[in-house]
């Protein structure tokens, strides 16, 4: 190993491939800042640009730095506008943009890059000593285990509401379970619930149904109810601090820590990633988290934006393990890259490490490199990114509704999707208006389809509901699930006792 | 400040999309001027690479002078097909790609139409279908499969990354089929990818898989998998240790094709040039390495031959499916 790392310093270090890591984040970060395009359409763009190259290590590091870069960048759009351009992102504006409300933007930034670097190097170090040992990890999952993840996931949706709203996140939760059905899934040739309309074929975007979720009621509230962007909560005309607090740093580091090797691991199994990492991330935090912590989720916590932020791109190196050491993509990212490097006649698989060190260990390296190229790149800009949100309001809507617009019918091409944007975006803003939490929705809506298409696979491949013991696994991930649903109810009530018999004690 | 920035990189990069998509010069042997590509799935996927990669030789060769590409996803390819007849006339220069799933979907009613209401250019790359195993499976070839599917009935699976019906199933049912077993008993596993379908092979949750040549090849090659049986008539010379089904006494062949089609009404002056074109661009090199890049085989079934093709594909699906009760 230590002759690989040795070849992918000399490699990584060249000219070529240093310039190749700076431009492929400044790409990045900057395209993946704007809602709706995200790592997977900017890569597609790159690989006409990265097959000129001809040299695959150059390549792979260019579109590499491309991906770590835009799941970077894509958190500046969650953070400022409520807009999470990427599914890897949503949970970062639980936590971010309440911070930004709060005026902290640029310390919601700052948090979000550190938490990013960490998650990223973290992962890379893990990437470097484990890839080929970990090639068996990313098979130990079978559909069943996928399906009891996302029934762990689904389970701590709890996570995701505030105190008091548990029945109405689970309301939300069951829409969002439903919405995924539309369409013509996976694993069944038939189209459902479309109303007969062909642009529903394929089911709801999820870029759409994210716009219309967070950002069109985000932009109408303040059109609504203008007090609130002029002084009621908005202080956030001014910029305060940009730097955490040494006791903020404190508390997120056990945080980062435990995240980006729990993201990195999520990363590996094909078919999990990002998304399901940032979630995961997220609702162990807060179940982790004290009783008065737990009260900030939601609100601007710091570990709240710490956990996903680490998470999502601990998760995002972690997928590199099926990609390099298998060829196997687990996600639509990942499989165009696998696209572009069988271009580039590189056959990713047990043997690039042996057949091709030199390509394997420069991209590991490499990622190092980027990492720290996107902080020291990202540091300094924060400032100016955070004073967006200086523009006054009656500017910044617009400017909110054209990405909006804008990111809902870019991926598609397809106006139908702006007028779904516009419907759902219209219920979104009503029941925003009766409090109840959007984002349960848009996480059953994500793991709906993965929930259904798994289980179905295990139903079929088993005849039948077996399998939850006949896989210890599976049933171990359940067991854990009905934990999370139980554990917080029980503290509630442990809780409750425990005030009234000081009461009576009084 | 930061906006303008944000901004400045987009148009850049747009600029250079343009300019890959344009850069030709202006060669005595142009045969048309520009074309414009439909492609009916979102960017990255097979086929927008089929689009892109027929564009980039048309230009870097110089028979077309600039290609532009736009992504028209939704309805399975159906919002294109739509968008092709009803602008038929205001379409100049505008060619959509497609594949087999044109036929499947028709057939199946995902969308009205079908090849019939387009004009047909040619059909011109293809890719044979694949039916492996794991490397370390006891499985040798299509002989032993049968052997361990009589013997383990519903608990032998296998699967596609496509939905039941689709591609990947309909081969796993025309091989069984031509073997002699009833292919609607084979217990059939969707996946939503291919990546995905090739994860559940090779973590042992499904027996076999079907999949495309050019993606077994590419995983054959890293010693994961072991080829069971090729679609192909006889054995393809880019990686002639792979049996066909033909030849271990299973009597079928599929090819998943890749062609080009026009709006409705377009002359057959027009029809004539883009078939030209086409035909020319097999000839040039820009060719070759953007075909050996994606492990594209070569099929030229232009014009009236085209016609020809898909009705037999789309007789033989038809048939199979009804016997598959999807129809």
């Amino acid at each position: 190993m230590l002759e690989g790392i040795m070849i992918g310093l000399t490699a990584a270090f060249s000219l070529q491939n240093l310039l190749m890591v700076v431009a492929g984040c400044l790409i990045g970060t900057f395209i993946g800042m704007l809602p709706g395009l995200g790592p997977m359409s900017i890569i597609a763009i790159m690989i006409p640009v990265a097959i000129t190259l001809g040299d695959p290590a150059a390549a792979l590091i260019l579109l590499a730095g491309v991906y770590y870069g835009a799941i970077f960048g894509g958190s500046t759009s969650s953070i400022l506008l409520n807009a999470p351009g990427v599914a890897g992102t949503v949970a970062t504006s639980f936590d971010g943009y309440p911070m930004a409300q709060k005026g902290q933007a640029g310390k919601a930034l700052t948090i979000a890059a550190v938490a990013s670097f960490a998650g990223g190097t973290i992962g890379a170090i893990l990437l470097m000593v484990f890839a080929p040992a970990l090639s068996t990890v990313a098979l130990l999952f079978h559909s069943a285990e996928y399906f009891a993840l996302m029934v762990v996931g689904l389970s701590a949706i709890a996570a995701f509401a505030g105190t008091g709203q548990v029945a109405k996140a689970l309301m939300m939760t069951m829409l969002g379970l439903m919405l995924a059905t539309v369409g013509e899934g996976a694993l069944f040739s038939m189209p459902r619930f479309t109303l007969g309309l062909m642009d529903l074929q394929s089911g709801i975007s999820f870029i759409t149904l994210a716009m219309a979720m967070f950002a069109l009621p985000e932009a109408m509230f303040l059109v609504l109810n203008p007090a609130r962007g002029t002084n009621g909560e908005g202080g956030s005309n001014k910029i305060t601090g940009l730097r955490f607090s040494r006791a903020e740093g404190r508390a997120m580091m056990p945080v980062i820590g435990r995240q980006s090797v729990q993201g990195f691991f999520i990363g590996v199994l094909p078919g999990a990633g990002a998304t399901i990492a940032s979630f995961l991330g997220y609702a162990v935090e807060r179940n982790l988290a004290s009783p008065e912590e737990q009260k900030e989720f939601g609100k601007g916590s710091v570990k709240g934006l710490a956990a996903p932020e680490t998470a999502n791109n601990a998760a995002c190196t972690g997928s590199f393990v099926p990609l390099l050491t298998l060829g196997i993509p687990g996600s639509g990212t990942t499989a165009i890259l696998l696209g572009a490097l069988i271009a580039l006649n590189v056959t990713p698989g047990p043997r690039l490490m042996t057949d091709t060190p030199e390509i394997f260990w420069a991209v590991i390296i490499s990622m190092f490199i980027g990492n720290l190229v996107l902080l020291i790149l990202n540091l300094p800009l924060i400032p100016y990114i955070a004073k967006i949100l200086t523009i006054p309001r009656e500017y910044l809507i617009p400017f909110i509704l054209f990405f909006t617009l804008m990111g809902a019918y870019i991926g598609q091409n397809n106006a139908t999707e702006l007028l779904i944007l516009v419907g759902l975006g219209v219920v979104a803003t009503i029941l925003r208006f009766a409090d109840y939490p959007l984002a349960p929705l848009l996480i059953g809506f994500i793991l709906g389809t993965m929930l259904e298409d798994n289980f179905s696979r295990s139903m079929q491949l088993y005849q039948g509901v077996g399998f939850v013991l006949e896989r210890p696994m599976t049933l171990a991930l359940l067991v854990m699930a009905l934990l999370l649903v139980l554990l917080p109810s029980y503290r509630a009530r442990r809780a409750r006792k425990r005030a009234e018999g000081v009461a009576d004690g009084d | 400040m930061k906006m303008t920035m944000t901004r400045r990189v987009v148009l850049a990069a747009a600029a250079a999309t343009l300019a890959f998509g344009g850069a030709a010069q202006a060669d005595d042997h142009q045969m048309l001027e520009q074309l414009h590509f439909i492609v009916p799935g979102g960017a990255g996927g097979g086929w927008d690479g089929a689009a892109r990669g027929t564009g980039e030789a048309l230009t870097e060769s110089g028979l077309v002078g600039s290609a532009s590409f736009e992504n028209m996803s939704g309805g399975g390819g159906g919002v294109a097909i739509a968008h092709m007849i009803e602008n038929a006339e205001s379409l100049d220069n505008t060619l959509m790609v497609n594949s087999t799933p044109i036929v499947i979907r028709s057939l199946t009613g995902v969308f009205p139409q079908s090849f019939r209401d387009l004009t047909l250019v040619a059909g011109t790359t293809g890719d044979y279908a694949a039916i492996v195993v794991p490397a370390d499976s006891p499985i040798e070839d299509m002989d032993g499969l049968l052997a361990a599917y009589a013997e383990q009935g519903m608990d032998f699976a296998v699967g596609g990354g496509s939905v039941p019906g689709g591609m990947d199933h309909l081969v796993v049912a025309m091989v069984m089929r031509a073997a002699g077993e009833d292919p609607t008993a084979v217990n059939y596993i969707a996946y939503d990818a291919g990546g995905e379908a090739m994860a559940g092979l090779l973590s042992g949750e499904i027996d076999a898989l079907s999949t495309g040549f050019s993606e077994a090849i590419a995983l054959a090659d890293q010693g994961e998998v072991r080829i069971l049986g090729v679609t192909a008539p006889e054995r393809v010379p880019a990686y002639d240790t792979a049996p066909t089904f033909v030849e271990q006494g299973i009597d079928t062949t599929f090819i998943n094709w890749r062609g080009f089609f026009a709006p409705p009404g377009t002359s057959d002056e027009k029809t004539a040039q883009y078939i030209a074109a086409l035909e020319a661009l097999y000839e040039t090199e820009a060719w070759e390495e953007v075909r050996a890049r994606n492990g594209w085989v070569n099929i030229w079934n232009p014009g009236e031959d085209f016609r020809t093709f898909l009705e037999a594909q789309e007789q033989e699906i038809g048939d199979l499916m009804r016997q598959l009760g999807f129809l």
